[in-house]
């Protein structure tokens, strides 16, 4: 205690004993400002009698994750729920979710799915097509007489997906607290999914900071957000088998005939299946034959023959079980249990994501919910993740026989070879120009 | 976190996506006051829980007088039947380094086996229990939180709560070397003396957070409108710590699953 007041009358500061508010000025204007921005979330709704409306019902969504131990707080998620009434007001969306949090060195991110509206387009022009950008650029030397030219071409860009397609099914809207402006994610393009695999970055909680990494990733920190939702969004957005029917055209539809499955009989990967498509190595839910393009690009440069068609790439099937999910790194995918072992009469089904820590899903009844909350990565082993190595350099030059390194000729090679010449010299029937090259190249050695 | 304020202070962590639910808190408010009468604690804490592929680990530390040494951790399934574990020693530590990666199963009696390189030949055997216990250990002295001046040594050399502590000021709070681990110092000894000038011998004697190598390796935010300091360790992502700023409420909870983050290096 004494030590205390003497630090505090050393410093000067008698921050202690002092009256306390008027010290952080700064620290209370932000927090005003924020609670000035949460206020508006607390105004009554226009048409309270509104029944059919888009709005999900976050709170008892939250009671059961709480059930499989997961939640971000009561008091949090109700002040998420009125922000996304503000969402869906403002941007009449037809229908939403909360699709879960995805936290950041320096803030996180919450974030909700929704539906395309029928026959929208998004804005946002694909910048594969516009030009051979989206990709990185190479820095542009001057070129110079006699400098080797790169011999790397990069390959053909795939083409997006249409919105209301493949990854880009849903679009996604991100705040990073409740109050503050949701943002609308771009959509997610093949390159950035391929180069979000091969990276392990952890998100800074600023859409707009450069995403620094080898091999470069193709946009900011909102292109791979995006990326990495879609990619947990394939992985581990799963639903009770049946609930899902396949449609006419190859999509999911609620199957109207579902009936409850008792919780005890969901705890078994078998009852769980996928209902997003699984995203192809090219980045893609469904593949896309590049074959053709590739051709004419190349013509020119006369590599058409070299060109080898490639095989139509195939994912799992839609709404195939769980229990097919390959195992990586020696870790069974899924883990499954009851919520509670008290009373399992009324404890939900709980599923937990062992590749995507942080993916959970839980179904009671009729109802089942995924939800994702943690730092966006996938899980890379138990050692560690490796990132990949750099390739080859290009020679600087083109190698050939006078420029390759040969092993000095020893003493008693120069004495073979001087005899040898000697023989020949004393051997008639030689040039004499013949010799004296030799004689040279000997006074040389 | 401390026992009294567990109900309260898991709503203050749970930003990071864990929380208990209702049924195991009820438990837990049991096991508390049980534990710390069977064991003669001074204080209890709810220590955290490791995610296990079959089951999940419930894990409650026991203080006595001295808040640094004297502890004692237990583990549970179901957080009422709890079970000690064993102190964690050098060669325990080297062993299990060696030999248990990945996932925890769930099931204390497993083997985790590691054929030795092809010169020795020798199997090294670890059980689940032994290698729990290292994780905990290892948690402890790497990533456990204390806000500065919460706890003193007396001359005696115990560690103490600090009666006088009313919690860091809002600003404060918002730094990085206002909090410190709370395990024995190792980087203190290697600091000048002028760095240790203005040190209070009674309150700084641990090492802060900023000093940690890599740099970035903790995340500070302000959560539930600006009003509770969180900060995450990157280094064992799980590890959740809360101060709210002027109170003495502060603790820390790990809920993951017990695997240290060797990846770290290329996610900053």
């Amino acid at each position: 205690m004494l030590d205390e007041l003497l630090e505090e009358l050393r410093s000067g500061s008698g921050s202690r004993s002092g009256p306390r508010g008027d010290r952080e000025p700064p620290q209370r204007a932000a927090m005003e400002r924020l609670a000035e921005l949460q206020k508006p979330l607390f105004t009554k709704p226009e048409d309270p009698q509104e029944v059919d409306t888009p709005l999900p019902n976050v709170s008892k969504i939250s009671f059961y994750l709480e059930q499989a131990g997961v939640g971000l707080g009561q008091v949090e998620t109700f002040r998420i729920s009125l922000a996304i009434r503000q969402l869906v007001e403002s941007e009449a969306l037809p229908r939403c979710r909360l699709w879960g949090k995805i936290l950041g060195t320096r803030g996180s991110y919450i974030v909700v799915e929704a539906e395309y509206r029928d026959g929208e387009q998004d804005d946002e022009p694909d910048p594969e097509e516009e030009d051979d950008g989206g990709k990185v650029t190479l820095l542009a030397f001057p070129r110079q007489e006699g400098l080797p030219q790169p011999a790397y071409r990069p390959p053909p860009a795939v083409p997006r997906e249409a919105v209301g397609t493949g990854a880009n099914r849903f679009m996604y809207y991100v705040c990073s607290e409740p109050g503050l402006p949701w943002v609308k994610l771009p959509p997610v393009t093949p390159a950035q999914v391929t180069a979000a695999r091969s990276i392990y970055k952890l998100f800074t909680g600023n859409l707009d900071s450069p995403v620094v990494s080898y091999p470069p990733f193709p946009g900011n920190e909102a292109n791979y957000l995006r990326a990495q939702i879609a990619r947990i969004s394939a992985g581990t957005h799963v639903s009770p088998q049946g609930f899902y029917q396949l449609g006419e055209d190859e999509a999911c539809e609620p199957n109207p005939d579902f009936e409850d499955v008792q919780p005890a009989l969901m705890c078994d990967l078998s009852a769980w299946v996928h209902h997003m498509p699984h995203i192809l190595q090219q980045g893609r839910c469904t593949w896309a034959n590049l074959s053709g393009k590739r051709g004419d690009d190349s013509n020119e440069e006369g590599e058409a023959e070299e060109e080898e068609e490639e095989p139509e790439e195939m994912g799992p099937q839609l709404l195939t079980p769980l229990s097919l999910d390959a195992e990586m790194f020696g870790v069974p995918p899924w883990t499954c249990r009851l919520s509670s072992t008290l009373v399992p009469q009324h404890a939900v089904a709980v599923l937990r994501s062992n590749l995507w820590p942080g993916a959970h899903a839980y179904a009671s009844g009729k109802k089942f919910e995924n939800f994702y909350v943690g730092w966006g990565l996938k899980y890379c082993g138990g050692g560690g993740f490796s990132p990949q190595a750099p390739p080859p350099p290009q020679t600087e030059y083109p190698e050939g026989p006078e420029l390759a390194e040969v092993p000095d000729p020893s003493l008693e090679d120069e004495q073979a070879l001087r005899d040898a010449l000697e023989e020949r010299h004393l051997s008639p029937g030689l040039d004499e120009d013949d010799d004296e090259e030799d004689d040279e190249d000997d006074e040389d050695n | 976190m401390d026992s009294d304020l567990f109900c309260s202070a898991m709503e203050f962590v749970a930003g990071s996506g864990s929380v208990l639910t209702s049924e195991q808190k009820a438990a837990m408010q049991t096991s508390f006051v049980i534990l710390k009468k069977n064991y003669k604690f001074e204080r209890v804490l709810f220590w955290g829980k490791i995610l296990g592929i079959k089951e999940d680990y419930f894990i409650v530390q026991g203080r006595g007088e001295d808040e640094l040494k004297d502890r004692k951790n237990l583990y549970s399934f179901n957080c009422m039947d709890w079970f000690l574990l064993p102190p964690a020693t050098e060669s325990m530590i080297n062993e299990v380094s060696k030999t248990a990666k990945g996932h925890f199963t769930g099931d204390p009696s497993f083997v985790y086996e590691q054929v030795g390189s092809e010169s020795t030949e020798a199997v090294s055997k670890v059980n689940e229990e032994k290698r729990l216990a290292v994780s905990v250990h290892q948690i402890d002295e790497e990533v456990s939180v204390v806000p500065r001046g919460a706890f003193i040594r007396t001359p005696q050399g115990l560690v103490h709560i600090n009666c006088s502590f009313s919690g860091l000021s809002e600003s404060e709070a918002k730094k990085l070397d206002n909090f410190l681990h709370f395990s024995e110092p190792k980087n203190l000894k290697k600091k000048s003396i002028l760095e240790l000038a203005g040190r209070n011998l009674a309150r700084d004697f641990l090492d802060a957070l900023s000093d940690d190598v890599p740099e970035g390796s903790w995340s500070l935010q302000l959560e539930s409108g600006g009003q509770v300091c969180v900060i995450r360790s990157l280094l064992w992502p799980g590890l959740t710590f809360f101060h709210v700023p002027m109170t003495l409420q502060h603790g820390h909870v790990y809920i993951g699953p017990g695997i240290k983050n060797l990846s770290l290096p290329f996610q900053l």
